[in-house]
């Protein structure tokens, strides 16, 4: 091959002006969830006219809001390069926890209204305690967050068991009227679970791109050795990730509690893997560093919508639910690949 | 051996290649950093390839080595153009690199690290010992008497350049590329990279020696090779280039002085930083030194002798067991680099891409990280933290995609940019450690007057450096450490090499 001559007119390279262009190219990481999930829009679509309905969008997002929540608050851990395993038992726990606590008050308190904003002021502190137990256990105790949740994975769901003797623990009958609503009222037709989900995702978003918070997190999932020469409260930040995450579980709970009234041990049962999946579906990577909220999300609906799919028509076993949402997960994660 | 003569490759399997670059050309998306470059490499030779920061030297040397695939243009080895699919293709023919920045896996030992993907096997099974010999054999030569299973964690900056060194050496190379392997190497060990380095040349290795610090390229090239803006400007015989024409060659206009003139430090009452007795165990014993408003305090010493544990102990980063920490004249403690920087002192290490910058982040975010409360009201205005990046870029003059990461920065800019994130907190004290490593002579010089004028607005300045050039030419003091202790404070009237290293190594008699 002859060597290409090089243009006269050819524009040097002022790099000081370069263009900003560069960095501006088509991101695969950023638009590959939301391609996959219009693509599913389109095939439910087409394969059931039932899927495009008001109501059953709205079906679908009341039930992604609890992981949907949780995910919020796993996206921040896991681009600090930590895990939260134990969510889903937490979820369990929290949740017999405030059943247990309301119930006791009903028969004092006279106001079910009241007794309820109790128990979810409680769900959200337990939750928050746990989350910081956890980091405080990774940084001061300096255990990996894998062993630590892994821990509390089990020691929360036998908690839960125990509390419930093996059995479930059910809301007073009492209270299910003042209760109810949070799951099942809607506002402007749209569920409060969805109104949450909203607010959390907002929120997040903001905390994670428009906070000094936000950029430590990254940065310590980044290289958390440079953070720290680089004056960054490393451990303090972790700590904070741990205790946001637990608020989450504690938030996702109290909407979850009134639609069945009760725990059990099944309650939450594999949530984590549902919640680390939407993170991981939505682009961030899982070697911490860099991550989106919006990503999140989409991966948290896309794969409910993968079951609401398979619910609504017969191609496929519902049975397999679990395993198109592999599928989908490994494929996501194979279009997100880094080049080497 | 006669370098124009390629057709003796094949006497000799360790004879080195011959090169020839053709219109190389490449773009990194809109951004063109190499325009057209021709150029040939002989055998046997030490080519000094020289240039600024940004000038494509790296983005060459990894195209040669397969890293980078070429935008346009052909490289002949030894007549036969050649494309190479990536470095394990180069290196089968013989080219290896030693890049700019450390390439070691942390948590593998030093062996493991010489060997990774070309491990030893006996049957199925890795023959660690066989491993462990060859290391330790390389490692010698490049003058590393540490334990080949030491874990390249524990490893000081320096060590890991002489282990990068020697897996060089492993490999067999029969072109062999060195991207600043001196940069943070003290003399007696460059001394022997030196020796190294002849005897590779005198076997008949092609060798791209890559360096900033004129006085080596003049000492062991035999031709030098300038690049400018992604362009080949000129090559030379080294010993008919003087340093200063190398110098202009490079920047493109003549350099005046290096130095900024010496100010005399003002008197002042209180030191701004009076450290007393400090103890890091197992790398400084019992220091003691003041740092006075206005002054440029220099720490010499060779590689191992404690400086920069020092300092990380001073910021809370090593466990300190004894000592008093005074900053403008009141005790301190310091646990964090964050209690540091709340009282007026930061510090730039000396391992950019492990505790300086983030390497994937980008450049704005980089900046910015340390004063980010300064840019949250409460929420984080990026305009504001934009303008603080324009004004990095313009006040240091940081060359590159503002919009993209700092990796994609050369070294050199790369150390402008983590000076300026440094600095953005407006500390009374900065502590830099080796601040121009990898830097370019014209940006060297930015940097210096830097230092000198962020002295004369009455801040403390400390620089920990093995370049004696720098220490005598910017410090007015210069305190030498050795095996942990300080064992003199220059005064700048007796600065001269032969007395600092002669402090450093411990041959000082006393008069
Ligand atoms: N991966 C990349 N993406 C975008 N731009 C890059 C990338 N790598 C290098 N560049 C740009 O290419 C130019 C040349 O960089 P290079 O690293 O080759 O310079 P250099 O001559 O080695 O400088 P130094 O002496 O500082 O090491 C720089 O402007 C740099 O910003
Ligand atoms: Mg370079």
């Amino acid at each position: 091959m002859p060597s290409a001559p090089t243009p006269a007119t050819e524009v040097r390279t002022d790099a000081a002006a370069a263009p900003r262009k560069a960095s501006r190219r088509f991101d695969p990481h950023r638009f590959g969830p939301l391609l996959g999930l219009a693509l599913l829009l389109v095939v439910g679509t087409a394969l059931n006219p039932d899927f495009a309905t008001w109501d059953n969008l709205m079906n679908v997002l009341t039930r992604t809001a609890f992981i949907g929540i949780i995910s919020i608050g796993m996206c921040f851990v896991i681009i600090s390069g930590g895990i939260d395993l134990s969510v889903g038992s937490m979820a369990a726990l929290i949740a017999g926890g405030m059943i247990l606590v309301m119930n006791a008050l009903a028969g004092s308190i006279a106001s079910p209204v009241a007794v309820v904003a109790i128990g979810m002021v409680f769900a959200v502190t337990l939750g928050g305690g746990f989350g910081l137990m956890h980091g405080y256990l990774i940084t001061r105790g300096r255990i990996e967050p894998f062993i630590v949740t892994l821990g509390t994975l089990g020691i929360f769901r036998a908690v839960l068991t125990w509390l419930a003797d093996g059995g479930a623990i059910t809301l007073d009958n009492s209270l299910s009227d003042a209760y109810g609503p949070v799951y099942y009222a809607s506002l402007l037709g749209i569920p409060i679970p969805v109104w949450v989900f909203i607010l959390a995702a907002v929120a997040g978003a903001v905390l994670l791109n428009r906070t000094p918070f936000g950029r430590y997190v990254q940065a310590i999932g980044s290289n958390e050795q440079v953070a720290r020469f680089a004056a960054v409260d490393v451990d303090g930040v972790k700590l904070l990730t741990y205790g946001l995450l637990g608020v989450c579980v504690g938030i996702a709970t109290l909407l979850y509690v009134p639609r069945l009234g009760s725990a059990s041990p099944t309650t939450g049962l594999l949530w984590e893997l549902e919640a680390i999946a939407a993170v991981i579906v939505g682009g961030t990577s899982f070697k911490g560093g860099e991550g989106r909220i919006a990503g999140t999300i989409i991966g948290a609906v896309l794969l409910s919508v993968i079951s609401n799919i398979l619910n609504l028509t017969s191609i496929i076993s519902v049975y397999l639910n679990a395993a198109v949402q592999g599928c989908v997960i490994i494929a996501v994660a194979f279009l997100q690949r880094r080049r080497p | 051996m006669n370098p124009q003569n390629a057709d003796l490759r094949n006497a000799n399997p360790r004879s080195g290649l011959h090169v020839a670059f053709d219109g190389i050309t490449k773009d990194f998306g809109a951004v063109r950093v190499l325009h057209g470059v021709g150029f040939d490499l002989h055998p046997g030779r030490v080519h000094g390839l020289l240039g600024e920061n940004g000038a494509g030297k790296s983005t060459l040397m990894k195209i040669l080595a397969g890293y980078h695939a070429p935008t346009a243009g052909t490289i002949r080895i030894d007549g036969q153009p050649t494309r190479f699919a990536g470095s394990r293709d180069a290196e089968e023919r013989g080219i290896v690199l030693i890049h700019q920045e450390l390439n070691l896996a942390d948590d593998l030992t030093v062996a493991q690290n010489m060997f990774l993907g070309h491990e030893l096997r006996r049957g199925w099974l890795l023959d660690d010992r066989a491993m462990r010999v060859q290391a330790a054999q390389a490692l010698r030569q490049v003058g590393f008497d540490g334990d080949p299973d030491t874990k390249v964690r524990d490893l000081i900056v320096a060590e890991k350049q002489l282990v990068e060194i020697a897996k060089a050496q492993l490999r067999h190379a029969r072109l062999l590329i060195m991207d600043e392997p001196t940069a943070s190497l003290t003399p007696s060990e460059c001394e022997r990279l030196f020796g190294l380095i002849a005897r590779l040349r005198d076997d008949g290795v092609t060798i791209v020696y890559i360096s900033h610090k004129l006085d080596e390229v003049e000492r062991i090239t035999d031709e030098v090779i300038v690049m400018r803006d992604g362009r080949f400007v000129a090559r030379a015989p080294t010993a008919e280039t003087s340093r200063r024409r190398m110098a202009t060659l490079m920047v493109g206009r003549e350099l005046t002085d290096m130095f900024p003139e010496k100010r005399t430090v003002p008197p002042s009452a209180t030191p701004l930083m009076a450290v007393r007795d400090v103890t890091v165990p197992g790398w400084a014993e019992g220091v003691s030194f003041d740092l006075h408003p206005g002054e440029i305090l220099g720490f010499a010493g060779l590689v191992g002798a404690g400086r920069t544990e020092l300092f990380e102990g001073i910021l809370g980063l090593r466990p300190r067991s004894a000592g008093r920490i005074e900053l403008n004249g009141k005790a301190v403690r310091l646990r964090t680099p964050r209690e540091a920087m709340r009282h007026g002192l930061t510090y730039l290490s000396e391992d950019r891409k492990g505790k300086g910058l983030h390497t994937s982040m980008r450049l704005r975010d980089n900046l910015t990280l340390m004063t980010l409360r300064h840019h949250a009201h409460p929420l984080l205005s990026h305009a504001s933290e934009d303008a603080a990046l324009a004004r990095a870029v313009t006040a240091f003059g940081i060359r590159g995609d503002p919009g993209g990461t700092a990796a994609s920065l050369s070294g050199g800019n790369q150390q402008k940019l983590a000076i300026a994130k440094f600095l953005e907190p407006d500390p009374r004290v900065f502590v830099l450690d080796e601040p121009t490593r990898g830097v370019d002579v014209g940006a060297k010089r930015d940097i210096y007057f830097l230092i000198e004028r962020l002295a004369a607005e009455r801040r403390g300045v400390i620089v920990i450096s093995s370049e004696l050039i720098e220490l005598i030419g910017l410090c007015h003091r210069v305190i030498v450490m050795r095996g942990r202790r300080v064992t003199a404070t220059l005064p700048a009237d007796r600065l001269s090499e032969e007395e600092l290293i002669a402090h450093a190594i411990g041959t000082h008699t006393r008069h």
